[in-house]
């Protein structure tokens, strides 16, 4: 039984691939820059969801890393002429370090109190960008306008399709880091510190040190999503990094599933495609949606996506016979 | 000096319009142990229905009284239909609530009213007076608190209903037990913040302008004004509205401008929580495991 389940999955998987790679040859390019932005979202909310879902710790500011993500490529391709890729280690390892810092005291915030440091980390952030005194750096209000890559070595892809591949494969080590990080003795002591933050304690998880880190690693998944956002919208100014994005992460990854991987694919899916087709009933539309989808989820479907595929195969696989 | 003195009374005028916020956050967290995302965004639907009723040629202070009432029904319709099924849900479950209703009740604002700016007006004279100190508005505002404070401390200290209120926030079981309807208590507590929330958001209105986000500033400087006092206290929640009022205005004169006053809501909510987590006047928790 197990047999066949890891064979499954490695089929589903690999058949996920093998699309992923296609889809960018039989849709447009406008198509495949949204799916590259979802990509670089679906990074984003794994990161949010190893602090929110695994660990248990409430963020709504993780629009703030996303954007300092985002400022330190713009700043590094804009001011000092770094190639794009090489922004993505240095973005990641920024927001490494400003995360566990904010993190040290969010150790003494429990769940309200958290939600609430990180929800006035979201309002302040798009002041402190625009802030006079950092504008040689930001830009200001103007932000910063930076140049779509071309693809190396002669390759027969357009730019939109280059970018889209390197998002890709960004993600996939990504994810796959993720994965083996939550899979193992981490990720168990990140859940039993979100169940249960005594009982890990005492069994000897040192707790403060793995929620600040827990903190810096998903602010580093988020940064480098930040960067790869950046890049692909070649746009950074700071009234895209209100409040609101830091929600949207919130609603990807509900949606999506908590304290699931491929629940972050699902999330980013979401909130890349839905609010563009209820854009067409009102600007208010996308944002109404989001606001019962939350509720909704959370009273019917609480596992997201993610979960009711898994309730679903399970049911499916269970019951072969009877069908 | 004599625009020090301006800089803290307009400071404390500022300062009332938080406390007041601080005060509706106080009492669902009181009843319920929860901090209210949404409120800011109830106070902002209900300064768009007093609007709305201003401009069908409603005069104010009767608009005024059918928006507190009407606001307290729609906190009690709130409680009821969209927190009343996670009331015993674990934190997350119940923030992720809280934001979707802040984010239905901005859209829908927008939807109805568009995202344009709106004029929104004050029941007081707009010249200046006491030698140019204050402007008349503002003198109103801290009227206007002083008011719903002093109401407020007579509903729950003198009459029934309000030590019912009381009774049913700090021992649930027993008040159960007397015949306290503890979940009709905390669907009134929040009545009750809903139409205080309304009061704060007419009052600011006239000074921020009436649009969908006019809030999102005001309950951050609200969150600052609880914690500061001690979130499960409402006279320190008052005081701290004011100190908050004064720092910002000081802060936003002297320190670092006008541009980063959210910030400066920031570092005080991250700075009281881990100095000082209960607060100037809250109790210290302690908790059994």
């Amino acid at each position: 039984m197990d047999m066949t389940d890891r064979t499954w999955r490695r089929i589903g998987l690999a058949a996920l691939l093998a699309l992923a790679c296609l889809l960018p040859f039989l849709v447009s390019s406008y198509r495949t820059f949204q799916l590259t932005s979802a990509l670089s979202y679906a990074i984003a909310l794994l990161g949010l969801n190893i602090l929110t879902g695994y660990n248990g710790q409430i963020s709504l500011g993780h629009g703030a890393f996303y954007a300092i993500g985002a400022y330190v490529a713009a700043i590094l391709m804009d001011r000092f002429g770094v190639p794009y890729w090489a922004t993505l280690p240095a973005a990641g390892a920024v927001c490494l370090v400003i995360g566990f810092l904010f993190g040290l005291p969010a150790l003494r915030l429990e769940g309200l109190y958290l939600a609430l440091a990180t929800f006035a980390l979201a309002l302040a952030t798009p002041q402190i960008l625009k802030y006079k005194l950092l504008e040689d750096w930001t830009g200001g209000v103007q932000g910063i306008v930076i140049l779509k890559p071309d693809p190396p070595f002669g390759l027969p892809l357009d730019q939109d399709q280059w970018l889209y591949f390197f998002t890709l494969v960004v993600a996939i080590v990504m994810f796959w880091l993720g994965r083996n990080l939550l899979a193992g003795r981490i990720g168990r002591a990140l859940v039993a510190i979100r169940d249960h933050p005594i009982a890990a304690e005492t069994m000897g998880v040192d707790t403060a040190f793995y929620k600040a880190t827990t903190f810096g690693v998903s602010a580093l998944y988020t940064g480098v999503a930040g960067a790869l956002g950046a890049i692909v919208i070649q746009f950074v100014a700071p009234d895209s990094f209100t409040l609101f994005l830091s929600i949207t992460l919130l609603v990807g990854i509900v949606v999506g599933g908590l304290a699931s991987i491929s629940g972050a694919l699902w999330g980013a899916l979401f909130i890349q495609f839905v609010p563009n087709v209820a854009d067409h009933i009102s600007k208010a539309a996308p944002w109404a949606i989001y606001g019962l989808f939350l509720i909704a989820f959370m009273y019917l479907m609480p596992t997201g996506i993610a979960g009711f595929l898994r309730t679903l195969a399970a049911r499916l696989t269970r019951r072969p016979s009877r069908r | 000096m004599e625009a020090f003195l301006h800089q803290v009374l307009s400071g404390l005028a500022t300062g009332g319009i938080y406390a007041i916020v601080a005060l509706a956050l106080v009492m669902i967290y009181q009843a319920t142990h929860l901090v209210n995302f949404a409120q800011g965004e109830m106070a902002m639907f209900s300064t768009y229905l007093a609007w709305t009723m201003i401009d069908a040629g409603v005069p104010y202070w009767p608009a005024f009284a059918a928006t507190v009432a009407l606001s307290f029904v729609l906190g009690i319709a709130i409680e009821r239909i969209v927190i009343r099924p996670v009331e015993k849900a674990p934190v997350l479950a119940v923030v992720i609530v809280f934001i979707g209703l802040l984010v239905i009740l901005n859209s829908v604002a927008g939807w109805i009213y568009t995202y344009t700016i709106k004029s929104f007006p004050s029941p007081f004279p707009t010249h200046r007076i006491l030698g140019g100190y204050v402007s008349a508005h503002e003198l109103g505002v801290m009227a206007v608190t002083m008011g719903v404070l002093v109401l407020l401390f007579v509903f729950f200290r003198f009459t029934p209903l309000g030590l019912a209120m009381r009774a049913a926030a700090q021992n649930p079981v027993s008040s159960r037990l007397v015949g306290i309807r503890v979940g009709w208590m905390l669907a009134l507590g929040w009545g009750l913040a809903a139409a205080v929330g309304a009061v704060a958001g007419m009052m600011v209105a006239p000074i921020v302008f009436l649009d969908p986000n006019m809030m999102a500033g005001i309950l951050l400087y609200g969150f600052a004004a609880a914690l500061l006092g001690g979130i499960d206290n409402p006279a320190g929640a008052v005081f701290g509205g004011f100190v908050v009022g004064v720092l910002e205005n000081l802060a936003g004169a002297y320190l670092v401008g006008t541009e980063l006053k959210l910030t400066v809501a920031l570092v005080l909510i991250v700075g009281v929580l881990v100095m000082r987590p209960s607060g100037l006047f809250g109790r210290v928790l302690v908790t059994r495991v």
